[in-house]
């Protein structure tokens, strides 16, 4: 009798845990359906519209025709401004974060400070950037007040990613440098720093792949609807892909008409952000295993 | 007799007497070794400062140009339940687009929490271990889409459906918001709870197992009350990440300022207010004081779920000592 009940008792387990391992897998299948739906759409809308001239060329008739080349060249200028910018306060962070620091108040304010950054939404990064580099400053609208922006956005996510690549060198690395009679300086430069590129160039891909996509921070700060040529120089406006699309689908007046372009257009920006991402993630899990120590 | 040196302070006070005598004893050699040698901790922790500088830039500027609106409207009038400021009289209450943000922000989570805790237990506890590298990839993939594409994917795709489902006579709802705020949320939600339930330690489940404990009721009834901090943790950060997402919202959540509970109608948010509007006003104008106001209330959200995020986490993180 006792066992009769034991029995079902652990039926009933085994059949409670069949079920609720199943939701668990089904929701975590939901989030392959929806990249898998967003992809898939983008791609089954977007690909007609793809061809050497989309890359190539100019938008003509009211960007109801022709190509994404400005906004392209707009988001590679404004991307590589962003993290020239961001790159060396992020990397001598980290660099004091993991090599210099001894613990205490400063690094934890520096921490809630890094932290605080990557969780302030990027509208407001787009206000400051209104208020400081556009008003204040008087870069006006224009690319450099963007790339700034754009390198206070991303600057955060450098950090931890620089910080991270130089934590993951060996301790005995440092130590064997400085018993050589190097100064912290000379240990962290010839040493550390060299040891931990392939982690820092991830870092820099994942923060390329974050700030080409925003499109709050740059609205009021870079953005141009429409240009005729390229920008000249760090004052001028200039015309961004993920405006674009925005401008494209909301604003144009003859929105349904480009449909096909306005999917090239996304599906060129989501192929490019999502490459990117693999190749960050990939290459830093072949860095980790390639490791020799 | 000669006075000693004194330190001036940031404040402009005196501190106390400055300690030359090392660097007087070194003389002058001495001093140039000393700034040779010794020059890289001060400017690392100045350059470490930058991130600092930058957080109190954007308090100084949101606040400063927010300022003007409690003369101009005062505070009652910002938390007002009307906004339009291009009206006569133009009226600049704040709570529509709070209310807004409130609604598509509850909706979001409560589709996102359930999914993401359910996705973390599974990569976690459930898969197998090539399972769970393809997962966490997908779910880093999914946090990397551009929210302008959430946003274009929910304007072509997700609207139209709703629109013909519902029968409205516009998809751009505060429903069709929520969903696509739901999946934005997912990734960060799912992968900090995946990091809680992997802080706890493998004592608390073999006990579990050893006491005749399946595994889903381990799950259930020990590994998550043990990471329990570490979850409200990502449930917030998924929050404050939900209420300070622009772009999608703009383009699907139909922009109407009105205090509705209905997830069937237009909805406008803090975030898309700043956004649409920004560009209309004038530098100065009330309206633009009071759309950095508006910047104030999401930094507020911001900067505390934040700070009551970490504060949990860390919690879990002293709890199992690590």
């Amino acid at each position: 009798m006792i066992a009769q009940v034991t029995s079902e008792g652990q039926r009933r387990k085994r059949i409670a845990q069949r079920i609720a391992f199943a939701l668990l897998t089904l929701s975590t299948v939901s989030a392959f359906v929806a990249l898998g739906a967003i992809l898939y759409s983008m791609i089954s809308n977007g690909v007609s519209a793809l061809s050497w001239q989309f890359l190539s060329e100019f938008p003509r008739k009211m960007m109801t025709e022709g190509g994404i080349y400005p906004a392209l060249v707009g988001s590679l200028y404004l991307t590589v401004g962003a993290v020239l910018l961001s790159l060396p306060f992020a990397v001598a962070s980290a660099i004091w974060l993991s090599a210099y620091s001894r613990g205490g108040l400063w690094v934890r304010v520096i921490r809630v400070g890094v932290n605080s950054l990557a969780g302030v939404p990027s509208i407001v990064f787009g206000l400051l950037g209104l208020a400081f580099f556009v008003k204040v400053l008087g870069l006006g609208v224009s690319l450099l007040a963007g790339a700034l922006t754009l390198a206070l956005l991303i600057l955060p996510i450098l950090i931890r990613a620089g910080e991270e690549a130089l934590q993951a060198v060996p301790m005995n690395f440092r130590e064997g440098a400085l018993a050589l009679g190097a100064t912290k300086w000379h240990a962290v430069r010839t040493v550390v720093l060299p040891t931990a590129i392939p982690g820092i160039l991830t870092g820099v891909i994942l923060g390329v792949s974050r700030a080409i996509g925003e499109t709050a921070p740059i609205m009021f700060t870079a953005a141009a609807f429409y240009m005729s040529r390229l920008p000249e120089t760090l004052s001028d406006k200039v015309m961004a892909l993920p405006y674009h699309i925005f401008v494209m689908a909301t604003e144009s007046p003859n929105y349904y008409k480009t449909r096909n372009l306005q999917f090239g257009a996304a599906l060129v920006l989501l192929g490019m952000v999502l490459l990117m991402n693999l190749g960050a993630v990939t290459w830093r899990a072949r860095v980790r295993r390639r490791k020799q120590w | 007799m000669r006075r000693p040196a004194r330190a001036l302070r940031d404040d402009g006070t005196a501190g106390p007497p400055l300690d030359l005598r090392p660097i007087r004893k070194a003389g002058l050699r001495g001093l140039i070794t000393i700034l040779k040698e010794r020059w890289d901790r001060p400017v690392f922790l100045a350059l470490a400062s930058v991130s600092l500088i930058a957080l109190g830039l954007i308090l100084f500027f949101i606040f400063r140009e927010a300022a003007p609106i409690l003369r101009e409207t005062g505070l009652s009038g910002f938390f007002g339940t009307h906004w339009n400021p291009t009206g006569s009289p133009a009226s600049y209450g704040a709570l529509p687009m709070i209310a807004g943000s409130a609604l598509v922000t509850v909706a979001a989570l409560v589709l996102a929490i359930p999914l993401g805790f359910a996705a973390a237990a599974f990569i976690a506890e459930v898969a197998p271990r090539w399972m769970k590298d393809v997962a966490k990839s997908i779910l880093e993939l999914l946090a990397g889409v551009p929210s302008v594409i959430y946003g274009f994917f929910g304007l072509m795709i997700v609207a139209p459906a709703f629109q013909r489902a519902f029968g409205l006579s516009t998809g751009r709802t505060a429903l069709t918001a929520s969903v696509i705020l739901g999946i934005m949320a997912l990734p960060t939600i799912a992968s900090l709870a995946e990091d809680a339930l992997t802080a706890v330690p493998n004592s608390y489940r073999e006990a579990s197992m050893a006491l005749g404990a399946s595994r889903w009721q381990t799950i259930r009834r020990v590994t998550f009350p043990a990471a329990f901090s570490g979850l409200i943790g990502a449930a917030i950060l998924g929050m404050g990440r939900a209420v300070g997402e622009t772009m999608a919202v703009l383009m699907v959540a139909g922009n109407a300022p009105q205090i509705t509970a209905s997830l069937l109608r237009p909805v406008r948010t803090l975030t898309s207010a700043i956004a649409l509007e920004m560009g209309e006003t004038a530098m100065g104008s009330t309206h633009y004081h009071a759309l950095f106001a508006l910047g104030v209330v999401l930094l507020i959200i911001a900067l505390v779920t934040n700070g009551l995020a970490e504060w949990f986490r860390g919690r879990l993180a002293r709890k199992h000592g690590r």
